[in-house]
Protein backbone atom coordinates (compact mmCIF):
# COMPACT_ATOMS: atom_id res chain seq x y z
CA UNK A 1 0.00 0.00 0.00
CA UNK A 2 1.40 3.44 -1.20
CA UNK A 3 -0.80 6.43 -1.23
CA UNK A 4 -0.17 10.19 -1.81
CA UNK A 5 -1.40 10.93 2.04
CA UNK A 6 1.16 8.52 3.42
CA UNK A 7 3.90 10.13 1.10
CA UNK A 8 2.82 12.90 2.75
CA UNK A 9 2.80 11.96 5.81
CA UNK A 10 6.46 10.22 5.50
CA UNK A 11 7.94 13.64 4.38
CA UNK A 12 6.42 15.32 7.44
CA UNK A 13 8.06 12.60 9.83
CA UNK A 14 11.21 13.07 8.21
CA UNK A 15 11.39 17.03 8.94
CA UNK A 16 10.57 16.58 12.26
CA UNK A 17 13.45 17.37 14.91
CA UNK A 18 13.66 13.37 15.95
CA UNK A 19 13.95 12.12 13.16
CA UNK A 20 16.87 14.63 11.88
CA UNK A 21 18.90 13.40 14.86
CA UNK A 22 17.80 10.31 14.61
CA UNK A 23 19.14 10.48 10.52
CA UNK A 24 22.12 12.13 11.61
CA UNK A 25 22.93 10.01 14.85
CA UNK A 26 25.12 7.03 13.44
CA UNK A 27 24.98 4.88 16.09
CA UNK A 28 20.88 5.58 17.08
CA UNK A 29 19.71 3.29 14.66
CA UNK A 30 21.74 -0.44 15.75
CA UNK A 31 21.32 0.75 19.35
CA UNK A 32 17.38 1.21 18.93
CA UNK A 33 17.06 -2.16 17.32
CA UNK A 34 19.48 -3.73 20.29
CA UNK A 35 16.68 -2.84 22.10
CA UNK A 36 13.96 -4.18 20.05
CA UNK A 37 15.95 -7.60 19.67
CA UNK A 38 16.18 -7.51 22.96
CA UNK A 39 12.60 -7.07 24.03
CA UNK A 40 11.60 -9.61 21.41
CA UNK A 41 14.23 -11.99 22.84
CA UNK A 42 11.40 -11.73 25.92
CA UNK A 43 8.64 -11.91 24.45
CA UNK A 44 9.62 -14.84 22.40
CA UNK A 45 10.83 -17.00 25.06
CA UNK A 46 7.51 -15.91 27.06
CA UNK A 47 5.34 -16.60 23.95
CA UNK A 48 7.27 -19.96 23.15
CA UNK A 49 7.37 -21.62 26.64
CA UNK A 50 3.24 -20.51 26.62
CA UNK A 51 2.49 -22.35 23.32
CA UNK A 52 5.03 -24.80 23.90
CA UNK A 53 2.70 -25.58 27.24
CA UNK A 54 -0.68 -25.23 25.19
CA UNK A 55 0.90 -27.81 23.25
CA UNK A 56 1.16 -30.25 26.01
CA UNK A 57 5.71 -30.06 25.29
CA UNK A 58 6.70 -28.01 27.94
CA UNK A 59 5.20 -27.38 32.07
CA UNK A 60 2.29 -29.92 31.66
CA UNK A 61 2.56 -30.82 35.42
CA UNK A 62 1.03 -27.19 36.02
CA UNK A 63 -2.33 -26.09 35.00
CA UNK A 64 -2.48 -24.14 32.07
CA UNK A 65 -4.00 -21.10 34.07
CA UNK A 66 -1.09 -20.79 36.38
CA UNK A 67 1.45 -20.80 33.53
CA UNK A 68 -0.46 -18.51 31.77
CA UNK A 69 -0.77 -16.18 34.54
CA UNK A 70 3.07 -16.49 34.82
CA UNK A 71 3.57 -15.68 31.07
CA UNK A 72 0.94 -13.40 30.16
CA UNK A 73 2.47 -10.12 31.75
CA UNK A 74 5.76 -10.77 30.02
CA UNK A 75 3.88 -10.11 27.15
CA UNK A 76 2.20 -7.31 27.28
CA UNK A 77 4.85 -5.34 29.57
CA UNK A 78 7.29 -6.40 26.55
CA UNK A 79 4.78 -4.69 23.75
CA UNK A 80 5.06 -1.23 24.46
CA UNK A 81 8.82 -1.82 25.02
CA UNK A 82 8.51 -3.26 21.40
CA UNK A 83 5.87 -0.27 19.97
CA UNK A 84 8.50 2.54 21.51
CA UNK A 85 11.59 1.21 20.03
CA UNK A 86 9.81 0.00 16.63
CA UNK A 87 8.30 3.52 16.39
CA UNK A 88 12.08 5.11 16.77
CA UNK A 89 13.14 3.19 13.76
CA UNK A 90 9.83 4.22 11.60
CA UNK A 91 10.75 8.08 12.57
CA UNK A 92 14.29 7.74 11.41
CA UNK A 93 13.40 5.93 8.19
CA UNK A 94 9.55 6.48 7.68
CA UNK A 95 9.58 5.31 4.24
CA UNK A 96 11.88 2.07 4.98
CA UNK A 97 9.20 1.45 6.90
CA UNK A 98 5.51 2.46 6.20
CA UNK A 99 6.09 2.30 2.87
CA UNK A 100 7.16 -1.05 2.79
CA UNK A 101 4.65 -4.62 1.86
CA UNK A 102 6.67 -6.66 4.16
CA UNK A 103 6.14 -3.82 7.37
CA UNK A 104 2.44 -3.89 6.54
CA UNK A 105 2.13 -7.75 6.42
CA UNK A 106 4.46 -7.71 9.65
CA UNK A 107 1.40 -5.33 11.54
CA UNK A 108 -1.23 -7.67 10.44
CA UNK A 109 0.52 -10.60 11.70
CA UNK A 110 0.84 -8.42 15.07
CA UNK A 111 -2.83 -7.57 15.29
CA UNK A 112 -4.06 -10.77 14.13
CA UNK A 113 -1.76 -13.11 16.79
CA UNK A 114 -2.80 -10.06 19.48
CA UNK A 115 -6.12 -10.76 18.73
CA UNK A 116 -5.88 -14.73 18.92
CA UNK A 117 -3.86 -14.47 22.43
CA UNK A 118 -6.78 -12.06 23.85
CA UNK A 119 -9.45 -14.48 21.99
CA UNK A 120 -8.62 -17.74 24.05
CA UNK A 121 -7.08 -16.34 27.37
CA UNK A 122 -10.53 -14.66 27.62
CA UNK A 123 -12.35 -18.04 28.87
CA UNK A 124 -9.50 -19.05 30.47
CA UNK A 125 -9.90 -16.12 32.79
CA UNK A 126 -13.55 -17.00 33.86
CA UNK A 127 -13.07 -20.53 33.79
CA UNK A 128 -9.02 -22.01 34.67
CA UNK A 129 -9.85 -25.66 33.51
CA UNK A 130 -11.95 -23.91 30.40
CA UNK A 131 -9.22 -25.49 27.32
CA UNK A 132 -9.38 -28.93 29.31
CA UNK A 133 -12.69 -29.62 29.13
CA UNK A 134 -13.27 -31.40 26.42
CA UNK A 135 -11.44 -33.20 24.20
CA UNK A 136 -12.58 -30.78 21.50
CA UNK A 137 -11.21 -27.95 23.44
CA UNK A 138 -7.58 -29.43 24.10
CA UNK A 139 -7.43 -30.17 19.82
CA UNK A 140 -8.39 -26.80 19.48
CA UNK A 141 -5.92 -24.97 21.88
CA UNK A 142 -3.23 -27.07 20.31
CA UNK A 143 -4.22 -25.68 17.18
CA UNK A 144 -4.10 -22.20 18.28
CA UNK A 145 -0.72 -22.95 19.76
CA UNK A 146 0.33 -23.66 16.11
CA UNK A 147 -1.19 -21.01 14.67
CA UNK A 148 -0.01 -18.57 17.37
CA UNK A 149 4.13 -19.47 16.94
CA UNK A 150 3.53 -19.87 12.88
CA UNK A 151 2.37 -15.99 13.37
CA UNK A 152 5.27 -14.54 15.73
CA UNK A 153 7.56 -16.70 13.78
CA UNK A 154 6.30 -14.88 10.69
CA UNK A 155 6.41 -11.48 12.96
CA UNK A 156 10.61 -11.75 13.32
CA UNK A 157 11.39 -12.94 10.08
CA UNK A 158 8.91 -9.97 8.41
CA UNK A 159 11.04 -7.57 10.98
CA UNK A 160 14.58 -8.78 9.30
CA UNK A 161 13.10 -8.41 5.63
CA UNK A 162 12.15 -4.95 6.18
CA UNK A 163 15.70 -4.34 5.02
CA UNK A 164 15.59 -5.97 2.10
CA UNK A 165 12.64 -5.73 0.68
CA UNK B 1 45.46 -12.66 10.10
CA UNK B 2 47.29 -15.99 10.74
CA UNK B 3 43.55 -17.77 9.68
CA UNK B 4 42.60 -16.10 6.73
CA UNK B 5 43.73 -18.79 4.04
CA UNK B 6 41.26 -20.74 5.90
CA UNK B 7 38.84 -17.95 5.57
CA UNK B 8 39.67 -17.60 2.29
CA UNK B 9 38.82 -21.16 1.89
CA UNK B 10 35.37 -20.83 3.53
CA UNK B 11 35.05 -17.87 1.20
CA UNK B 12 35.49 -20.06 -1.83
CA UNK B 13 33.45 -23.02 -0.76
CA UNK B 14 29.91 -24.03 -2.80
CA UNK B 15 28.22 -23.15 0.41
CA UNK B 16 29.54 -20.12 0.83
CA UNK B 17 29.26 -19.20 -2.86
CA UNK B 18 25.45 -20.29 -2.49
CA UNK B 19 24.79 -17.80 0.15
CA UNK B 20 26.52 -14.99 -1.06
CA UNK B 21 24.59 -14.84 -4.46
CA UNK B 22 21.44 -16.12 -3.78
CA UNK B 23 19.26 -13.11 -3.17
CA UNK B 24 17.31 -13.84 -0.97
CA UNK B 25 18.79 -16.98 1.01
CA UNK B 26 20.70 -14.37 3.45
CA UNK B 27 17.92 -12.46 4.85
CA UNK B 28 16.38 -15.58 5.15
CA UNK B 29 18.89 -16.65 7.27
CA UNK B 30 19.59 -13.53 9.04
CA UNK B 31 15.39 -13.77 9.99
CA UNK B 32 16.07 -17.43 11.35
CA UNK B 33 19.36 -16.66 12.95
CA UNK B 34 18.22 -13.87 14.90
CA UNK B 35 14.51 -16.04 15.73
CA UNK B 36 17.07 -17.93 17.05
CA UNK B 37 19.03 -15.63 19.03
CA UNK B 38 16.16 -14.11 20.55
CA UNK B 39 14.92 -17.39 21.84
CA UNK B 40 18.55 -17.90 23.39
CA UNK B 41 18.86 -14.88 24.94
CA UNK B 42 15.09 -14.71 26.48
CA UNK B 43 14.94 -18.53 27.80
CA UNK B 44 18.44 -18.23 29.47
CA UNK B 45 17.23 -14.68 30.63
CA UNK B 46 14.38 -16.41 32.53
CA UNK B 47 17.12 -18.94 34.31
CA UNK B 48 19.28 -16.05 35.04
CA UNK B 49 16.78 -13.36 36.57
CA UNK B 50 15.51 -16.65 38.62
CA UNK B 51 19.40 -16.95 39.85
CA UNK B 52 19.72 -13.62 40.67
CA UNK B 53 16.57 -13.79 42.30
CA UNK B 54 13.95 -11.68 40.65
CA UNK B 55 11.28 -13.72 39.05
CA UNK B 56 10.33 -17.60 39.07
CA UNK B 57 10.87 -17.76 42.75
CA UNK B 58 8.55 -20.22 43.37
CA UNK B 59 10.88 -22.88 41.75
CA UNK B 60 13.49 -24.33 42.11
CA UNK B 61 16.25 -23.36 39.67
CA UNK B 62 17.34 -26.82 38.71
CA UNK B 63 13.17 -27.65 37.69
CA UNK B 64 13.21 -24.23 35.93
CA UNK B 65 16.32 -25.21 33.90
CA UNK B 66 14.79 -28.56 33.49
CA UNK B 67 11.98 -26.69 31.76
CA UNK B 68 14.13 -24.22 29.91
CA UNK B 69 17.40 -25.09 28.76
CA UNK B 70 16.17 -27.77 26.17
CA UNK B 71 14.62 -24.93 24.02
CA UNK B 72 17.52 -22.69 25.11
CA UNK B 73 20.26 -25.86 23.23
CA UNK B 74 17.72 -26.25 20.39
CA UNK B 75 17.87 -22.53 19.36
CA UNK B 76 21.67 -22.46 20.07
CA UNK B 77 22.33 -25.06 17.41
CA UNK B 78 20.10 -22.99 14.96
CA UNK B 79 21.90 -20.02 15.58
CA UNK B 80 24.95 -21.18 14.87
CA UNK B 81 24.21 -23.18 11.80
CA UNK B 82 22.98 -19.74 10.09
CA UNK B 83 25.94 -17.93 11.89
CA UNK B 84 27.99 -20.07 10.49
CA UNK B 85 26.14 -19.99 6.89
CA UNK B 86 26.78 -16.25 7.17
CA UNK B 87 30.06 -16.00 8.07
CA UNK B 88 31.46 -18.13 5.38
CA UNK B 89 29.85 -15.86 2.79
CA UNK B 90 31.82 -13.13 3.72
CA UNK B 91 34.33 -15.08 5.96
CA UNK B 92 37.59 -12.61 5.49
CA UNK B 93 35.42 -9.67 6.36
CA UNK B 94 33.64 -10.76 9.19
CA UNK B 95 36.92 -12.09 10.92
CA UNK B 96 38.18 -8.66 10.84
CA UNK B 97 35.15 -7.12 11.84
CA UNK B 98 35.90 -5.29 15.06
CA UNK B 99 32.36 -5.74 16.38
CA UNK B 100 32.43 -9.67 15.12
CA UNK B 101 35.65 -10.31 16.98
CA UNK B 102 33.81 -9.26 20.29
CA UNK B 103 30.61 -10.66 19.58
CA UNK B 104 32.24 -14.08 19.53
CA UNK B 105 34.78 -13.13 22.56
CA UNK B 106 31.34 -12.42 24.60
CA UNK B 107 30.38 -15.77 22.95
CA UNK B 108 33.01 -17.67 24.82
CA UNK B 109 32.88 -15.70 28.10
CA UNK B 110 29.29 -16.72 28.19
CA UNK B 111 30.30 -20.05 27.54
CA UNK B 112 32.73 -20.07 29.82
CA UNK B 113 30.08 -18.69 32.63
CA UNK B 114 27.70 -21.47 32.18
CA UNK B 115 30.64 -24.31 32.20
CA UNK B 116 31.31 -23.05 35.90
CA UNK B 117 27.63 -22.82 37.00
CA UNK B 118 27.37 -25.99 35.83
CA UNK B 119 30.32 -27.61 37.33
CA UNK B 120 31.52 -25.76 39.91
CA UNK B 121 28.59 -22.79 41.62
CA UNK B 122 25.86 -24.42 40.60
CA UNK B 123 27.15 -28.11 41.22
CA UNK B 124 24.73 -28.20 44.63
CA UNK B 125 21.97 -26.57 43.20
CA UNK B 126 19.81 -29.51 43.66
CA UNK B 127 20.32 -28.53 47.51
CA UNK B 128 18.86 -24.50 46.70
CA UNK B 129 15.31 -25.19 47.07
CA UNK B 130 12.70 -22.50 46.39
CA UNK B 131 13.32 -19.35 48.29
CA UNK B 132 14.96 -16.53 46.53
CA UNK B 133 17.05 -16.53 49.78
CA UNK B 134 18.95 -20.11 49.16
CA UNK B 135 20.60 -18.74 45.79
CA UNK B 136 24.33 -18.39 46.63
CA UNK B 137 26.22 -14.91 46.04
CA UNK B 138 28.22 -16.67 43.29
CA UNK B 139 24.78 -17.97 41.74
CA UNK B 140 23.52 -14.48 41.51
CA UNK B 141 27.06 -13.04 40.19
CA UNK B 142 26.56 -15.92 37.67
CA UNK B 143 23.36 -14.86 36.32
CA UNK B 144 24.32 -11.06 36.30
CA UNK B 145 26.99 -11.71 34.26
CA UNK B 146 25.13 -14.15 31.94
CA UNK B 147 22.77 -11.19 30.91
CA UNK B 148 25.27 -8.92 30.75
CA UNK B 149 27.54 -11.43 28.20
CA UNK B 150 24.22 -12.08 26.31
CA UNK B 151 23.07 -7.97 26.12
CA UNK B 152 26.45 -7.46 24.25
CA UNK B 153 26.02 -10.33 22.22
CA UNK B 154 22.96 -9.31 20.58
CA UNK B 155 24.43 -5.16 20.66
CA UNK B 156 27.72 -6.20 18.98
CA UNK B 157 25.89 -8.72 16.52
CA UNK B 158 23.56 -6.02 15.41
CA UNK B 159 26.38 -3.55 15.06
CA UNK B 160 27.65 -5.89 12.28
CA UNK B 161 25.36 -5.36 9.92
CA UNK B 162 26.39 -1.31 10.10
CA UNK B 163 29.86 -2.16 9.73
CA UNK B 164 30.73 -4.70 7.54
CA UNK B 165 32.69 -4.11 4.73
CA UNK B 166 30.99 -5.48 1.20
CA UNK B 167 32.24 -8.64 0.53
CA UNK B 168 34.01 -7.86 -2.35
CA UNK B 169 36.82 -6.33 -0.45
CA UNK B 170 38.38 -9.54 1.13
CA UNK B 171 38.38 -11.74 -2.10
Amino acid sequence: MRTQALDNFCAWIERTPLSQAIQVTSWSVPAVQTVHILAIAAVMAAVFMLNLRLLGIVGIDRPLAEVSARIRPVIWWTLPILLLSGAILIVGEPVRALENWVFQLKMTLLVAVIIITLAYQAPLNKDSNFWDATSGRRGAIKLIAIVSLTLWVGIVCAGRWIAYV
Amino acid sequence: MVLDPLFQWLYATAAGMTVRENESLFPWLESIHVLAIALVVGSIAIVDLRLIGVSSLDRAVTRLTREVLPLTWVAFVVALLTGALMFISNAVNYAHNFYFQIKILLLVLAGINMLFFQFVVGRNADSWGISAQTTPLRARIAGGTSLILWVGVVAFGRWIGFTLQPHLVGG
